[in-house]
């Protein structure tokens, strides 16, 4: 069986002006189904085009990217919007809920796209609500929410297309540390359950809580293993260019 | 994602905008509605003016002689050719023209009528279509014996003789000459001097004789029925070229081509009337186009989240075509219904039978979904090609 996501010698160069930029400087990588890898890295150190590349929001320069065994470097913007639909589900920083819209509809758009039937989309929508404990709250605005509820939305919406894997970018940044432990607990319960989960962030109080532990710097990773063997993360120490902060976990 | 799907997500996003989708439609709302006002009124001028026509004879066609020519045509031989061409032609009165008063023997020279008597022959009255109401029409016998009878309109009848009934068996003078009302014709529109009720017939051999001539320089024939006039018409110019031997000696005229001319014209101006309400459609057009942009900048971030959810170009693409198909519709609706009674309450003004055509409904309903979308095309190719990493990035 092939890895899930295999990340093969990717670079990722933006031309500013006369200088190119290497955003990605060679990255290698495999995650495998059933893992919670954090991708933990300063800002600037290129993890967030890493998971953009992985997240298929983003195509490399140059190197080979598989998810899933299917090689999706010369995909069309269509053919990759297909793969964000099918296999993979986003929870971002600021929750990324459409506002005008109920908080079902937020959750029944990937299914919209996915083309299932109405009565479909709406089953199974109800269901993510559920997992996330918001059915209750399926007819109100997102603003009529908490922070911590509507990543939680945001979570059930990733959920509801039932992803191969699900990325969060920061998923706590915008929430107190109360509300961001809850919401790193209830993603480690959902690894628990079998999701792969890839998380990015530059907190590494939050990093700890995944399993794997991936550091990126100036583009390259300098390391990839489990969270005791981090130095930093283990430790306790501040990463890199001292923006990240001390977490209480 | 269907359409049903995609309508009610437009008709969401404009309700939640209502100022903004009003403002929007208010160039295609002002553009149909004076499309349609201007097609309605032209329909009901053109109406109007036909209906005139309606009851006279469609089937004449008129033969003017130039005075300058130097030959003639003798009403026998005019006679005869109409005689050879059963199929086409049916009848014929030569025609002569005196401009005179009118006036009763007891009337003051001040108070005479002055118009125009035609000389015609008996055919005359059903190569018009005209109807008497009282008495005969000129007879062939008063034409040979170019008697001093004279067929009146209603005009003329009840300025000289209070009623119409009255006036037969009258003597009214003719440019000092006395004539017997022999008939009077049937009242065709309100009997004013402006009106086809002022009319004064007399025998056109008569009307030779008072015009100290003995040419004729005008013939009216009747052809057999409407879609032979444009054939008959080429037959007697034929006919007179042979004659005449040069075709600036005559003019071969008809009531129907003149009214085909008019209608042409009157079409020709309405289609310049809309042109013109069609740039306020054009300006409508590119109205939306501009909101549509606006709105896309707008939903940058809702329409990366969309992407990064799995649309693809068409979904992008469809939701926003299909908004501003939906504002321009909704504005052409509006616009519809606007037009419709503006033109119904200048019908009632200008006391004209004044109905928007099904047609122009149609038109400007499918014109304004049409401008929607064409227009709301380059901004929602904008929004599908938005890249998903900058849209997500965007406030």
């Amino acid at each position: 069986m092939p890895h899930l996501v295999e990340l093969e010698n990717i670079y990722k160069i933006y031309h500013m002006g006369d200088s190119d930029v290497h955003a990605l400087d060679g990255i290698t990588l495999t995650i495998d189904r059933g893992e919670f890898v954090a991708i933990v890295g300063a800002s600037g150190s290129g993890k967030s085009t890493c998971m953009n590349i992985i997240g298929c929001l983003d195509v490399p320069t140059s190197g080979t990217y598989r998810l899933n065994g299917r090689e999706i470097n010369n995909y069309s913007n269509d053919e990759l919007a297909e793969v964000r639909n099918k296999m993979l589900g986003f929870i971002f920083q600021q929750y990324n809920l459409i506002p005008k819209l109920s908080v079902i509809e937020n959750v029944k758009l990937p299914l919209l796209y996915a083309g299932l039937p109405e009565k479909e989309q709406r089953q199974r929508a109800m269901a993510a609500l559920e997992r996330v404990g918001l059915a209750g709250k399926a007819k109100n605005r997102p603003s009529q929410l908490s922070g911590g509820q509507q990543q939680r939305v945001s979570i059930a919406r990733a959920l509801a297309g039932d992803p191969s894997v699900i990325l969060a970018d920061e998923p706590t940044g915008a929430l107190d540390s109360k509300t961001g432990r809850e919401v790193m607990l209830f993603l480690q319960q959902l690894n628990r359950e079998g999701n792969t989960i890839i998380l990015i962030t530059h907190d590494n109080s939050i990093a700890a809580r995944a399993s794997r532990i991936v550091r990126v710097t100036d583009g390259r990773i300098v390391y990839d293993g489990p969270v005791e063997g981090d130095e930093i993360v283990a430790h306790g120490h501040t990463a890199g260019r001292g923006d990240t902060k001390e977490g209480e976990a | 994602m269907g359409i049903t799907k995609s309508f009610t997500m437009a008709l969401s996003s404009i309700v939640s905008n209502k100022v903004r989708s009003l403002l929007t439609m208010l160039g295609i709302i002002i553009g149909i509605a004076s499309v349609i006002i201007l097609v309605s009124i032209m329909n009901g001028f053109t109406k109007e003016i036909t209906s005139m026509f309606d009851d006279m004879g469609m089937t004449a066609l008129t033969v003017t002689i130039t005075p300058r020519s130097i030959f003639q045509i003798e009403p026998d031989e005019f006679y005869e050719f109409v005689e050879a061409h059963p199929d086409m032609l049916s009848n014929l009165s030569p025609s002569s023209t005196v401009s005179g008063s009118f006036k009763t023997e007891d009337m003051s020279g001040d108070d005479a009528i002055s118009g125009t008597c035609s000389g015609v022959s008996e055919a005359y009255m059903s190569i018009q279509r005209l109807n008497l109401s009282f008495g005969r029409f000129i007879s062939y016998a008063d034409c040979e014996n170019k008697s001093r009878s004279a067929v009146i309109g209603t005009y003329e009848a009840l300025e000289m003789f209070g009623t119409c009934e009255n006036a037969i068996g009258k003597v009214m003078k003719i440019n000092g000459s006395p004539f017997t009302v022999v008939g009077v014709l049937e009242e065709k529109e309100d009997s004013t001097e402006s009106s086809s009720d002022n009319a004064v017939y007399i025998p056109y051999t008569t009307a030779l004789k008072m015009n100290g001539t003995n040419i004729v320089n005008q013939y009216t024939v009747d052809v057999v029925n409407e879609d032979m006039v444009e054939r008959a018409k080429a037959l007697v110019e034929s006919f007179l070229l042979e004659k005449m031997g040069d075709d600036e000696y005559y003019r071969v005229t008809s009531l129907k081509s003149l009214i085909d001319t008019m209608t042409d014209i009157m079409g020709k101006m309405e289609m310049m009337l809309v042109s013109i309400a069609g740039i306020s459609l054009l300006v409508g057009g590119i109205g939306i186009m501009n909101i549509m942009l606006v709105s896309v900048s707008e939903r940058t971030r809702e329409i990366g989240i969309r992407k990064s959810l799995g649309a693809k170009h068409r979904h992008i693409m469809s939701q926003f075509v299909m908004e501003s198909g939906v504002v321009s519709c909704i504005g052409g609706v509006i616009g519809i219904l606007l037009g419709s009674s503006f033109s119904m309450l200048a019908g009632n003004a200008l006391d004209m039978d004044v109905a928007p055509s099904v047609g122009a409904i149609m038109l400007s309903f499918g014109v304004s979904v049409g401008i929607g979308v064409a227009f709301g095309f380059l901004p929602a190719r904008k929004a599908a090609r938005l890249n998903p990493i900058d849209a997500l990035r965007s406030e």
